[in-house]
């Protein structure tokens, strides 16, 4: 059977193979990217490249230390000192979310690196292999997805003291990188069987450049989806369980502002000027995630993205996509437009 | 984490799209491969569980589970003895002998006794708060979905109309951190516009009986919970659904019903929402586990007595027998819900009945 | 001279995109009461566009620019199917003329049984019949497409190609309508099965008497089964004549090219009665 589909295949190799460019490094890098190259994505990376910024200039932009008590300006409003009011013993709320910046984007980006690992190679190696081994690998994946993590985590770490950043992103890409591992299967299950690896398998290239040349970089444009989606998940994950208190309070992320905020009453009191900008800050970082996302979604699938835009163009000409009749209009007014 | 789902389900298509060419002889109706194949999957799936739960208190400090014991002495010795099973204690025995008595216990239904609500058995202080979980959190998801898939498939069916505006607010409403969103919620309508109450599932007082005014009590209580329940998981359906109908609207099928002469209504719900939301159906199933998550957090945020806070209560108190038998009836839970999805999608999908394994 | 079904004067599409596209340019033709007419051409010299046009199946941005398609009906009235809203529209389709699509695969809503969707086309159109007639309609149906009442509950996905395929045409005969349009209905068929299926409309024909358009690119077949064929290229008609003329003597350049680019053999022709 191989050596058949071998000696067929090697015969009209030139023509069936689709044309792949030798590609400069400068070329590849640039297509790598073009995920990225629209008017979504682009807006996403910027609001998460300002938080990123606001992380590592922590100390130069806060104003004062996140825990400098000053017993004289408790739970001010906003004003020219504090520009976002104090909390309840007084410490600055804005250094306190300019600091805590650094914990989510710290654990957000961890997270999201252990969990794509896995994800790329459980997906990749599920999908590229067949029989018993692609289906335990994929029953594993599922069992991962199926087991609630939230409830997993607040027992793990409950038995720690005091968890470091790295185990708690280390909880959260552990439990996190199922999605990434389905989607990835899947699509290198059809990758499989497209002419070009089977090409590639015919001509005897090793498995190891089969995958690392023919399919990751079919796949690029999936894995950044899902570290995109694992960094949105991480980052809801690591404020919530700061806000429940599961993680230890003086290491300072927006969760825990809020921990604060809501055990001292800040929201039946209306100091909004505490639990509002923590809030805002994470909604903000989750809207650029996900346009960032909604940018790669439509780059893999373009359908999405015309199927509105070409709606909005024909109404503007005045036809109606579902209209399920076809327009009849005079010459004249075509001639007129043309 | 909340009660956001990854937004990928168009990516399913790629596994629910195998569609065998051949005729199929004999006329079974009953999926027998792909039912054995799915239980095969559950069962494994809860041996995984009651693993990770035998493993969960033998990876904690030894002494710690110890000092837990001994603070209170009032155990009965074979409460004590059971506790040790559950816990791990019982290091004098093999760890194959340890994990065989642990499943005796499981089997038996004996999850030990609670230290934290007064030696009372484990399954007695759960099953009294699932019932207030599942209620409000099964029905305020069913609503979303209902909301949201119905709501995808017009916004689809209606591509470029002004609809479209509606994927952005709600893909904002569900980027929110939803505990934010329950305390915000309590903030504006409970605290300052006193339209209600803050937290809890009925009133101060009362006792739970089927009388109209406990039911009023309990709706009254349960409405905020819900609806930030809705409004924060809403977006991930309607996405889904409308990219799902942008999908299908291409396929020669719809185009058939039209040429037709059917009825746009017809089309829009029989051919093109019908085939589109078998893709949500899954993506359902898969993120019943998230949705669980996110129960946590509302009934920490709305002090809601079911099982999350029990949950995080056990976890303050280091009550480690109750920590466990949580963790394993909301895997359960889960588990119910993704059989209960797989029925509704072999239903649905005909296709199901002969192929995937 | 056989009277005429459909008359198509002077009817033009555009794709209204940047730049437009005319994909069908002026076409006049005159469609007569059971005949078979093909239609022929390259991909994309509008063939298609023309027949999903005449009954204004096509969506945005094709849009008619000019023209008029008045369908005579038995009863002897004339419907200017041109000017039909979009309810009237609805009506006219598939009672007057239905359509056999190319590629059955997906012209079959896959989570619906063939029955359900066959009576579809009873329950929209004929609104008066009742459950049992409509069923009854359906088995007859399926009994003469030869597929079997009991494939009734079966789904697309447990049906062959050939026999969805003739699932497709029993649909298209639910309401007797006078004209079906076929549109490359053998093309991902074996050669075998695509045999069967052409004896069968052709069969079909003779018993129901409806008219045909049929949409191929397959020349040599349209010869074989055709009473007049048109070619077109590039949105216009370049030729129509009968079958006989068409093979005998062209007169068009492009209809020469095209008859030369197909291997003449003396075959054993009439397979099929016409």
């Amino acid at each position: 059977m191989t050596t058949d589909l071998r000696t067929e295949r090697a015969a009209d190799l030139p023509t069936v193979r689709p044309p792949r460019p030798r590609a400069t490094f400068r070329a590849r890098l640039g297509s790598s990217f073009a995920m990225f190259r629209n008017r979504k994505s682009i807006t996403g990376l910027a609001i998460l490249g300002f938080f990123v910024l606001v992380a590592i200039l922590a100390d130069v932009l806060a104003p004062y230390s996140p825990t400098k008590v000053d017993s004289a300006a408790r739970l001010q409003p906003p004003s020219v000192e504090h520009w976002l009011g104090t909390t309840h013993l007084g410490e600055d709320v804005l250094s306190q979310v300019i600091y805590g910046t650094r914990g989510v984007i710290v654990v957000g980006f961890l997270a999201a690196i252990m969990a794509t690992i896995i994800a790329v190679v459980v997906g990749v190696v599920a999908g590229y292999l067949r029989g018993w081994r692609s289906e335990s690998l994929s029953a594993l994946t599922n069992v991962f997805l199926v087991i609630p993590g939230l409830p997993l985590i607040i027992i793990v770490a409950s038995m720690f003291d005091n968890p470091p950043l790295v185990v708690i992103a280390a909880v959260l890409g552990l439990t996190g990188w199922a999605w990434g591992a389905r989607v990835l299967r899947a699509q290198t299950m059809s990758l499989r069987n497209r002419d070009f690896i089977q090409a590639a398998r015919a001509n005897g290239e090793p498995l190891h450049r089969i995958i690392g040349k023919e399919m990751l970089p079919n796949l690029m444009a999936l894995i950044a989806a899902s570290f995109v989606g694992t960094v949105t998940a991480a980052i809801l994950g690591l404020t919530t369980l700061s806000y429940i208190g599961v993680i230890p309070v003086n290491t300072y992320n927006w969760g825990t502002i809020l921990n604060w905020a809501s055990a001292q009453g800040a929201f039946r009191q209306n100091q909004w000027w505490w639990f509002m900008p923590p809030g805002l800050c994470i909604a903000a970082i989750g809207v650029a995630l996900s346009l960032i996302n909604f940018g790669i979604d439509e780059y893999v699938n373009p359908r999405l993205r015309s199927a509105g835009e070409r709606a909005r163009a024909m109404r503007k000409r005045g036809l109606d996509v579902n209209d399920p009749v076809t327009a009849v209009r005079p010459a004249t007014s075509a001639q007129e437009r043309a | 984490m909340t009660a956001v789902q990854p937004q990928m389900p168009t990516q399913d298509a790629l596994e629910v799209g195998t569609t065998a060419t051949t005729a199929v002889k004999g006329r079974s109706r009953i999926p027998w491969r792909f039912l054995a194949g799915r239980a095969a999957f559950y069962l494994f799936t809860l041996w995984a569980a009651i693993t990770i739960n035998f493993f969960l208190p033998r990876m904690m400090k030894g002494d710690a589970v110890s000092q837990y014991l001994s603070r209170n002495r009032n155990v009965s010795p074979e409460a004590a003895d059971a506790l040790r099973s559950l816990l791990g204690l019982d290091t004098d025995k093999a760890l194959l002998h340890q994990y065989v008595d642990y499943w005796g216990l499981l089997l038996r239904g004996d999850l030990g006794v609670s230290l934290l609500h007064g030696l009372r058995p484990v399954t007695e202080v759960i099953s009294q708060a699932l019932p207030w979980t599942v209620g409000l959190v099964g029905f305020a998801t069913l609503v979303s979905f209902a909301i949201g898939t119905i709501g995808g498939g017009i916004v689809g069916w209606r591509r470029g109309s002004r609809l479209d505006g509606l994927i952005p607010v709600t893909t904002f409403l569900a980027t929110i951190p939803y505990f934010w969103l329950g305390l915000l919620a309590i903030a504006v309508f409970s605290v300052n516009l006193g339209w209600f109450p803050i937290g809890k599932a009925y009133g101060v007082g009362m006792r739970p009986e089927w009388t109209a005014e406990f039911i009023g009590q309990v709706i009254h209580h349960g409405t905020l919970p819900a609806v930030t329940i809705v409004i924060a998981s809403l977006g991930g359906w309607m996405l889904g659904m409308r990219n799902m109908m942008l999908t299908v609207l291409d396929e020669d099928y719809v185009m058939v019903a039209q040429a037709k002469g059917l009825p746009n209504k017809r089309v829009l719900w029989r051919y093109a929402a019908r085939n589109a939301v078998l893709p949500q159906i899954q993506s359902f199933a898969l993120s019943i586990g998230f949705i669980v998550g996110g129960t946590i957090v509302m009934e920490m945020v709305f002090s809601y007595p079911g099982v999350g806070k029990l949950l995080l209560d056990a976890t303050n108190a280091k009550d480690y027998a109750l920590m466990q038998g949580v963790f394993l009836v909301i895997t359960l839970s889960v588990l119910v819900a993704n059989i209960l999805a797989d029925i509704a999608y072999a239903f649905l999908d005909p296709r199901t009945r002969q192929t995937e394994a | 001279m056989r009277d005429s079904l459909l008359t198509v004067r002077d009817f033009s599409v555009v794709y209204d995109v940047d730049p437009p596209v005319e994909a069908v340019k002026n076409v006049t033709l005159e469609l007569h009461r059971g005949e078979i007419l093909g239609l022929a051409g390259e991909s994309g010299c509008g063939k298609t566009t023309l027949a999903y046009g005449v009954q204004r199946l096509l969506k945005a941005p094709a849009v008619i620019t000019s023209g008029s398609v008045v369908f005579h009906d038995s009863s002897g009235e004339d419907i200017e199917v041109d000017r039909l809203d979009a309810e009237q529209m609805r009506q006219f389709r598939w009672d007057k003329i239905s359509m056999v699509f190319q590629g059955a695969m997906n012209a079959l809503n896959p989570v619906a049984t063939i029955g359900s969707q066959l009576e579809d086309v009873f329950e929209v159109h004929r609104p008066t019949m009742s459950r049992a007639e409509r069923r009854e309609a359906v088995v007859e149906l399926l009994e003469i497409v030869k597929v079997g009442r009991q494939r009734r509950r079966s789904f697309p996905h447990e049906l062959s190609g050939g026999m969805r395929q003739r699932v497709m045409i029993a649909m298209a005969l639910a309401l007797r309508p006078q004209l079906m349009i076929m549109d490359e209905p053998t093309t991902a068929l074996d050669v075998l099965v695509q045999r069967e299926i052409l004896q069968q409309i052709s069969q079909l024909r003779h018993e129901f008497g409806f008219t045909v358009v049929f949409i191929t690119h397959d020349l040599p077949l349209l010869l074989e089964i055709s009473d007049r064929i048109a070619i077109m290229r590039e949105g216009e008609i370049v030729e129509l004549d009968t079958a006989e003329r068409i093979w005998t003597s062209p007169r068009d350049d492009y209809t020469k090219t095209l008859l030369s680019s197909f291997p003449r053999l003396t075959g054993e022709r009439g397979v099929v009665v016409r």
